[in-house]
Formats: structure tokens, C-alpha cells, sequence
């Protein structure tokens, strides 16, 4: 928020001789009624493997993280930029796979990997779009510094807390928002059910139907899912309310089965449909991957995209965007280490200390070592974890992130963040000015995910 | 609406219903209890077996006593009909059908969870008891209200009506079911004490020990019990009462459908025949036998209207 001289950053301006204004004992109350809000309206998450309460709170701070309109529309023409690339390599890898006969990414990570679905080669979603929605984690190191930490190409969650923080913040402090000229992010849920009515199936006559599929309330993320259905004005759909009838997926109704156009999807693609992935799961709808390829369903987003989110082809995507949009990445990756690299790996077990290791198929900070912050013990432990399956993991510096200011009892303190905007691909991109600040609320912490005690932020694109 | 959507919004309000149901019972019991000078358990297994979960109790507890009746009914979560548990599905139903409630109806229903949870998270002293029931009946009672003053009048309503009407009916039979001997001429001729206490305490489970005296004078009497209970139909707890709502909450759907399913027919003949009989033809029948039909008439009612309406 301040420059190396103590004055603020200029976003930041206009914010802070309003906060300099403000009496602390009030902002502290607020935030307490922030809190309210949310348990009252049962805006939570369920942290799995916790018994004393399975619904917890994301934790809200009342400052706003606020970047300037220039700073958005770079980082805005380097996401779009890296999402058609996402598009085009899905495309690629389950059709001609050109990539891979160019020597640019090795092809056992992909043909190997275990989110690549062969049943989805040959076969192009309607539209050509595999990822309808992405949510791509971004960090900022420094004045017009971004990197990209992760796609997000499979299902990325959390875009409801954008939009209840945004609606927590002007029933609060209505008053920022006459100051500061806030790009609105409001519109979401008509920007979504309209992105994917758009792509509906060809042989679709009539006003596409929509629905939302959710694994159900105990699901960590079932707050989000009712709330997009609810705000989109679409069917919330479990496995079990859905079943395949005269090649469409239809829906039990109190007046009999309807047929749905558009699923958005939000179980994992082993749970879709257990006749062609796991035939254990109870969650899926036998026979949709049928309908599916028969261009009778939109799913999004398409399976096989999850190969997106792997860590290792994480670390090929400067080539990946290289390669289909004939351009330099706008974004910078985070140098990565591929540890199934004999010299990488040796690289990283000597530089421990200094490292990030995530597991390649990991997500919400599970299974990652955070080496400057870790125990000797815990260092050495995850070294032979990495020594005995070295394909398993990749290992990143730690950045010098930037901090923003949190509301803490003394006043004000910086945390680092990050920044997921959220992105919807039709015939065209669309990155919503805004998205979700996610905060790691510990002192000198860098762990922002919810699920280990991260906490939330609204997050301000001004117009300028 | 998807079956499953009108399913969870039939349960919702039938667990609602019966919350404030179990609350009531404990009330009436408690006041039995201080009414009389002798208290015997007699009183809480007349309790226990209205809310139907005697046999779950005996399985749990070695001997009945008016202290674990009470912490049974109230938090017990291995009682499906105690508060707690009621409450919980209540709120777990409202969660997967919170894309039908508005957001007033949706939040009276979550802080009712969060308050409840934390008041009955130990046991209750028996001086706090009465502040902890009507605590329970103002929270259900604000779900009603938001319920009422904020839904649409569309088939999401009607489907939350039915359940609330199909398990107050339920419950105020139960109740009889379990009492109807106090109500039998044989006995009431009797007229001691003891039988104006029993009395009382059938009128105060149902909420009516006020208004039967508004309808009846204040005199007890068995027929006029048993006739407010069943077929007087300005009685919101009556099975007269229910029937006339389940009945209207059916037609408004099969309107708004174009088809009507057996669940129709069933309702309608059981509206009728509690129309057009009076209270001495109900005793002449056996007050017990005619309960005990309307019961399984009831549960019928429930089954037709899932299979008719796609609930599973």
C-alpha cells in the first residue's frame, strides 16, 4: 500500500485519507459485524478431516486490495493471452498434438498424466471451448511485476467471496464507494450463465437450459454452488437428480424428466460418470460421457482440462503460450524445478531451505513444504519423500511478494496476498475487474489458501 | 422444481414443525409435573410415547426419569425426533434446497441452528427450562413469520405447507393416540383432579388450553376436547384444520400442473369425512380405532404425494 517513503502507493490514495479519518475502535466493531453477516447467511467452507465444526468462516479483512486501471488492463491482456493458449493446447493435446511432435513438452507428461482423458481425443466441446471458467492464481512482487502461480483451468472456486465481500464492503462503508470510482464485479453470475448458454450444444433448440453440479451440501464448496445457481437463476443438480433418457441428460422434476443443455460442473471428472471413470463413485450420471461426445450436453469446464492444473506442465507453459500465440508469455511463471530432472532434483534437495515443494497434482496447500519457514526435521523428512518419487514433485523460489494491510487489533499491518481473477471464455474472454485477494493472516506467512488459515479481502480495480 | 427440490422443502418444514412440536410436549409434561403433587413417570412415558421414540429411549437409558426424558427430548441426537435433531435436518434440508428459500426465510432458519446449537450443546438445569423452550418456540416462530411474509405463493409454497399440515396432523393424533383413554365417556365421568390435569396437559401440548376456553367456556369436558382437537376447523392444530390446508395446497398444484396424482383423492376423502361427521359418530366408532385410522391415512397421504411429485 506505501511507497519506499511512507506515502501511499497511488490507488491507494483516495483510500487511505478516508482510513486516516476513521476511529479504529469503529473498524474493529465493523469488522466483528462483517463477520455476522457471513455466519448469519452461511457463508462458509467445510475444512475436511476437521470434527469439532464442519462449517468455518473464511476469515474477512475490511481493507481493500486496490490496484490501478493501467496496472489491471496489463495483467488483464496477459491473462487473456494465457487462457487462449490454455484453449489452444487442449485442443492440441486430444487432436494432433502438435506440441509434442515439435519437441516443445515431453510426451509422457502428457500421455502419462493421470488428468489427461483419452476418451476426450478426438472429440471438440461445442464452441472449441474446453475451459469456460478459469481462475488464475496471480502474485505481485513489485510495481507492474506479476506472476502466474497457477491456471486454475479445472474448476477454480471462491468467485462467490469475491462478490459477498464486494456486497459486505458497500453495505458497510457505501461511502468508499462514492470516493474511489470501483469497477463493478456485481454482473458475474449474468456474465456466467450467459457465457455458457452461449456455448450450448448446436442441435440446442430454444432457450438453453442450465444447470449447476454440485457433489452436495456436505461438499466444501456447496455454499458457492447454491449461491452461483441461485444468482444465475438455474437448477442446483446432484448426481442423483440426473439421468441419461433418449440420448439427453435430463432431470427428475415434480412433472416428470426435463432434458439440461449446459452443465457447470463442479465435481472432479472421476465423479462425472461412473459407466466411464471410477465405477465405485455414487456421485456421477451413468452414461453423460455418451451424450457428451454425441454433442447432446455442454459441460463445463470439458473433462480432460485438469492436465492444466499439473505443476509440470506448469512449468512448460512459456512455451505453451509461445508455441499457439506466437508471442513471449506477457506473464511471467515462477522458475520451477521439475524434480524428475536428475540435475533439478539435486538442485533442490541441496537448496531446501530456500525452496517451495508442491506435489504436481496437489491443490489447496496440502502436501506442499514451505522450506524457509519449515523445521529441520520437517526438511528432511520431505527430502526423502523426494527422493523416493521425484516425478511426484516440482520446487519454486520463494518471492519476495508484496504485502498489503490488514486490519489487526493495533491498527494496520502488511500480509502477503495473492490474486485470483476470474475469467470467462464464449467466442470471446472475459476477465471480471476484480476477483479474490486471498491473505495469508499470519505475520511473514506466505500460505494464503483457506483451508490453512487464509483469509479474504474485497479487491478494487479502479477506473482510470 | 426438481423432485428433489420439493422433497427437501417438504422435510424441512416437516422437521420445523416437529421441533416445535417436541418443545411443546416437554412443556406439557414439565407442567404436569408441577401440578402435581406426586409426579410419576407415568407423566414422561405418556410424553416419550406421543413424540413415538419410547422404544429408542429404553434402549438408551436404564430407567425412566423425568430429568433424561427431558435432556432426551430436547438434545439427544440419537433421538430423531428431539429438538436437536430436528432442527438439524431441519437446517440440513433448508441447505440443500436454499436456492427455493428467500434470503429471510434461509437466515431465521440458519440462526435458529446457530442458537440452538449452542444453547442445548450441554445439558439444560431445570430452572433454565422454560426460558429454553420458549426460546425454541420464538425462533421457530420466526422462521414462520419470514416464511410466510416474504415466500411467493407458488408451488415451493405449496409444497413447504404440506409438510408443515402432514406432521402437525401427525403430531396432534399422536397425541390423542396416546391419551384417548382420558377422553373415553367410561373415564370422564370420573371428573377428579387428576383427569383435569390430563386434560389440560392434552390442551397445552397442542397450545390450546387458552383457546378451548374461547370456544368451549371454560368447562372441560372430553367430547368438546377431542371434537376442538379433530374436527373443529378454526383450530390451527386440528386434523380438520390441516386437512382443509393440505387439501387447498394440493389444488393449487394440480391447477398449476394440469393433472391431479392419487394424493389428491386421498386428502379430499379425509377432509371430508372429518367435515361431515360430528364428535359423538367419531366416539361411536371408537375414538382409538378412528386415530389410529387417520394415522395411516396420513402416512399414505405422505407417500402418494413423493411418488406423485417425484420426491425420490
Amino acid at each position: 500500500m506505501m511507497n519506499a517513503d511512507n506515502s501511499p502507493r497511488q490507488p491507494y490514495s483516495t483510500y487511505n485519507d478516508w482510513y486516516s479519518a476513521q476511529d479504529k475502535a469503529r473498524l474493529i466493531a465493523k469488522s466483528k459485524e462483517a463477520e455476522n453477516i457471513f455466519r448469519k447467511t452461511g457463508i462458509t467452507f467445510a475444512v475436511y478431516g476437521h470434527a469439532d465444526s464442519s462449517e468455518k468462516l473464511i476469515p474477512f479483512d475490511l481493507i481493500p486490495r486496490i490496484i490501478s486501471g493501467r496496472e489491471w488492463r496489463k495483467l488483464a491482456q496477459g491473462i487473456e493471452q494465457r487462457v487462449i493458449a490454455l484453449n489452444a493446447f487442449l485442443d492440441d493435446i486430444y487432436h494432433k498434438q502438435e506440441i509434442i511432435k515439435a519437441g516443445r513438452v515431453p510426451r509422457e507428461l502428457i500421455e502419462r498424466n493421470v488428468a489427461f482423458l483419452p476418451q476426450m481425443i478426438g472429440f471438440r466441446p461445442p464452441g472449441g471451448v474446453y475451459t469456460h471458467i478459469v481462475g488464475t492464481d496471480i502474485v505481485r512482487t513489485g510495481e507492474d511485476q506479476f506472476y502466474v502461480l497457477e491456471d486454475n483451468a479445472r474448476t477454480p472456486s471462491g468467485v462467490s467471496y469475491m462478490l459477498e465481500n464486494r456486497e459486505t464492503m458497500m453495505q458497510m462503508f457505501p461511502e468508499l464507494f462514492h470516493q474511489n470510482r470501483v469497477r463493478p464485479v456485481e454482473n458475474y453470475p449474468y456474465l456466467l450463465r450467459h457465457s455458457l448458454a452461449s456455448l450450448a450444444p448446436p442441435g440446442c433448440d430454444g432457450k438453453p437450459r442450465v444447470a449447476v453440479l454440485t457433489p452436495g451440501i456436505y461438499n466444501s464448496a456447496y455454499y458457492e454452488h447454491a449461491f452461483l445457481a441461485d444468482m444465475m437463476g438455474v437448477e442446483l443438480v446432484e448426481g442423483s437428480d440426473l439421468r441419461v433418457i433418449d440420448g439427453k441428460v435430463k432431470m427428475r422434476t415434480t412433472r416428470g424428466y426435463e432434458a439440461i443443455d449446459v452443465l457447470y460442473r463442479r465435481v472432479d471428472d472421476d465423479y462425472l460418470d461412473p459407466l466411464t471413470f471410477k465405477p465405485e463413485s455414487a456421485l456421477g450420471i451413468p452414461g453423460i460421457m455418451d451424450v457428451y461426445r454425441a454433442g447432446n450436453i455442454t459441460i463445463a469446464n470439458a473433462p480432460g482440462t485438469g492436465i492444466c492444473d499439473d505443476k509440470a506442465i506448469y512449468s512448460y507453459m512459456p512455451e505453451i503460450v509461445e508455441f499457439y500465440t506466437g508471442r513471449k508469455a506477457l506473464l511471467e511463471n515462477v522458475p520451477t524445478w521439475r524434480c524428475s530432472e536428475p540435475d533439478s532434483l539435486k538442485y533442490v534437495l541441496e537448496n531446501l531451505a530456500d525452496l517451495v515443494v508442491k506435489e504436481v497434482h496437489g491443490s489447496g496447500g496440502y502436501g506442499m513444504l514451505v522450506g524457509p519457514t519449515a523445521s529441520k526435521k520437517e526438511r528432511s523428512a520431505f527430502a526423502e519423500k523426494l527422493k523416493s518419487r521425484p516425478t511426484n514433485y516440482i520446487a519454486q523460489p520463494t518471492l519476495s511478494l508484496s504485502t498489503v494491510p490488514i486490519l489487526v487489533n493495533k491498527g494496520i499491518a502488511p500480509r502477503h496476498v495473492d490474486l485470483r481473477p476470474y475469467v470467462l471464455v464464449s467466442d470471446k474472454v472475459q476477465i471480471i475487474p476484480g476477483g479474490l485477494t486471498r491473505v495469508a493472516l499470519k505475520a511473514g506467512s506466505l500460505v494464503v489458501n483457506s483451508s490453512q488459515g487464509g483469509g479474504t479481502k474485497d479487491t478494487w480495480v479502479l477506473e482510470d | 422444481m426438481l423432485g428433489r427440490t420439493a422433497n427437501g422443502l417438504y422435510w424441512m418444514f416437516r422437521y420445523i414443525e416437529r421441533a416445535e412440536n417436541s418443545a411443546r410436549l416437554i412443556d406439557a409434561g414439565l407442567r404436569m409435573s408441577l401440578t402435581r403433587s406426586e409426579a410419576t413417570e407415568d407423566d414422561w412415558d405418556g410424553v416419550l410415547q406421543s413424540s413415538g421414540v419410547r422404544d429408542i429411549y429404553d434402549d438408551l437409558y436404564e430407567k425412566l426419569t423425568s430429568a433424561d426424558a427431558i435432556d432426551f427430548l430436547l438434545r439427544d441426537r440419537a433421538n430423531p425426533s428431539s429438538v436437536m435433531s430436528c432442527i438439524d435436518s431441519g437446517r440440513n434440508n433448508a441447505r440443500m434446497v436454499r436456492t427455493a428459500l428467500t434470503r429471510e426465510t434461509w437466515e431465521a432458519t440458519n440462526e435458529c441452528w446457530l442458537g440452538l446449537k449452542s444453547t442445548l450443546a450441554r445439558r439444560i438445569k431445570a430452572a433454565d427450562l422454560p426460558e429454553v423452550i420458549d426460546g425454541i418456540k420464538r425462533m421457530t416462530g420466526l422462521i414462520r413469520g419470514a416464511f410466510h411474509g416474504t415466500m411467493l405463493r407458488n408451488e415451493i409454497f405449496n409444497f413447504s405447507r404440506i409438510g408443515t399440515f402432514i406432521e402437525r396432523a401427525d403430531n396432534t393424533a399422536r397425541i390423542l393416540d396416546v391419551k384417548y383413554y382420558v377422553l373415553l365417556p367410561a373415564v370422564s365421568q370420573v371428573g377428579s383432579s387428576i383427569d383435569n390435569v390430563q386434560w389440560e396437559s392434552i390442551l397445552r401440548s397442542v397450545s390450546a388450553h387458552r383457546s378451548y376456553g374461547w370456544v368451549y367456556e371454560a368447562e372441560y369436558k372430553p367430547s368438546n376436547i377431542a371434537d376442538f382437537l379433530i374436527l373443529n376447523g378454526r383450530m390451527p392444530r386440528s386434523l380438520a384444520y390441516c386437512y382443509d390446508k393440505i387439501v387447498s395446497n394440493l389444488g393449487y398444484l394440480a391447477r398449476e400442473y394440469g393433472e391431479g396424482h392419487a394424493a389428491h383423492a386421498t386428502a379430499e376423502e379425509t377432509l371430508s369425512s372429518l367435515r361431515n361427521h360430528s364428535i359423538k359418530d367419531v366416539m361411536d366408532q371408537g375414538l382409538h380405532e378412528y386415530i389410529e385410522n387417520f394415522i395411516s391415512h396420513n402416512n399414505r397421504l405422505g407417500q402418494e404425494i413423493s411418488d406423485g411429485y417425484r420426491f425420490n
